[in-house]
């Protein structure tokens, strides 16, 4: 029978170390996942990756209990990740006048015909991967939370550790930070 | 250009598109190799006890120089520095009195 997670982690806690590889196998997935929704590089996403279970293991002794691990590791895995982007704080000058061909295109299509611009489209998740490169750390952790996860509000609170009106608030200026790089986009292109 | 449907079709673009959640090959190997060798570094062991150690020092230093402070406000009140000034300076003269 193999060992329930509540029995690794005790295990963990009193000093097995080798009872941590299997939470590392379990839940690795999801925090890749998460990872590489911040990362450039998949260098990055690793990096990101590795210190979310070095942080686990460090602080698993205040692990509780009193929710499931998984809810416990991605509160961990967003923090880490919040706190990866406001170390790497890129240049956020790139403008958007080196845009590829396949972007130029499905901009001009949208222009023209804005149904016809598909959003499975890869220049699509080239551009919006740059749109959100050019967002400040908290307005990109708002804005990939609350509208690309579609999680709440509360969930956001309670992933980030900030208050349910600091997320609101935080969400309001990411929406007009987002508008405000679009319209510049739209001002760099045709005007 | 319309922004707000940029916007809207970018976010969909965003959310049609999830990063893969593939993890390298011997990921967990990893892990568990950097904790082993976290725990086997002694000097990792003895740098962590110092920090600890700086920072306890570090607050007992500030709590006694705020204790030293405090009591030398005090005892500077009580007595007067210009009469000890005084006191020293003409301290000569005094002995030269008593003595004659």
């Amino acid at each position: 029978m193999e060992p329930t997670e509540a029995d690794l982690i005790a295990a963990v806690l009193r000093g097995d170390a080798a009872s941590f590889e299997p939470l590392v196998q379990r839940y690795s997935p999801r925090v890749f996942a998460t990872a590489r929704r911040y990362a450039r590089r998949e260098i990055e996403a690793e990096d990101i990756a590795q210190e979310v279970w070095l942080k686990a293991f460090e602080k698993l002794k205040s692990f509780r209990g009193e929710a499931p691990f998984e809810h416990w590791l991605m509160r961990l895995t967003v923090r880490t990740c919040y706190d990866f982007l406001r170390g790497h704080q890129r240049s956020r000058e790139s403008l958007f006048s080196d845009l590829t061909g396949p972007e130029n295109d499905w901009l001009e299509r949208f222009v023209t015909q804005p149904e016809a611009a598909s959003e499975n489209a890869d220049a699509a998740r080239l551009l919006v991967g740059r749109v959100l490169e050019q967002l400040s750390p908290q307005a990109r952790l708002v804005i990939t939370l609350l509208e690309i996860e579609d999680r709440s509000v509360k969930e956001i609170a309670q992933l980030t550790g900030w208050s349910v009106p600091l997320v609101k608030v935080r969400a309001f200026r990411a929406r007009a930070e987002m508008r405000k790089i679009l319209a510049k986009i739209a001002t760099d292109k045709y005007l | 250009m319309n922004i707000a449907e940029l916007r809207k079709k970018l976010l969909a673009a965003a959310r049609a598109n999830p990063p893969g959640d593939h993890v390298p090959y011997a990921f967990e190997k990893r892990i568990t190799a950097l904790l082993a060798a976290r725990a086997a570094d002694p000097l990792a062991l003895w740098v962590r006890g110092l920090w600890r150690a700086a920072v306890a020092c570090v607050a007992i230093a500030l709590l006694l120089g705020v204790w030293a402070f405090s009591h030398s406000t005090v005892s500077a009140r009580a007595d007067d520095l210009s009469q000890n000034f005084e006191n020293t300076l003409l301290a000569s003269v005094d002995q030269n009195d008593l003595t004659q």
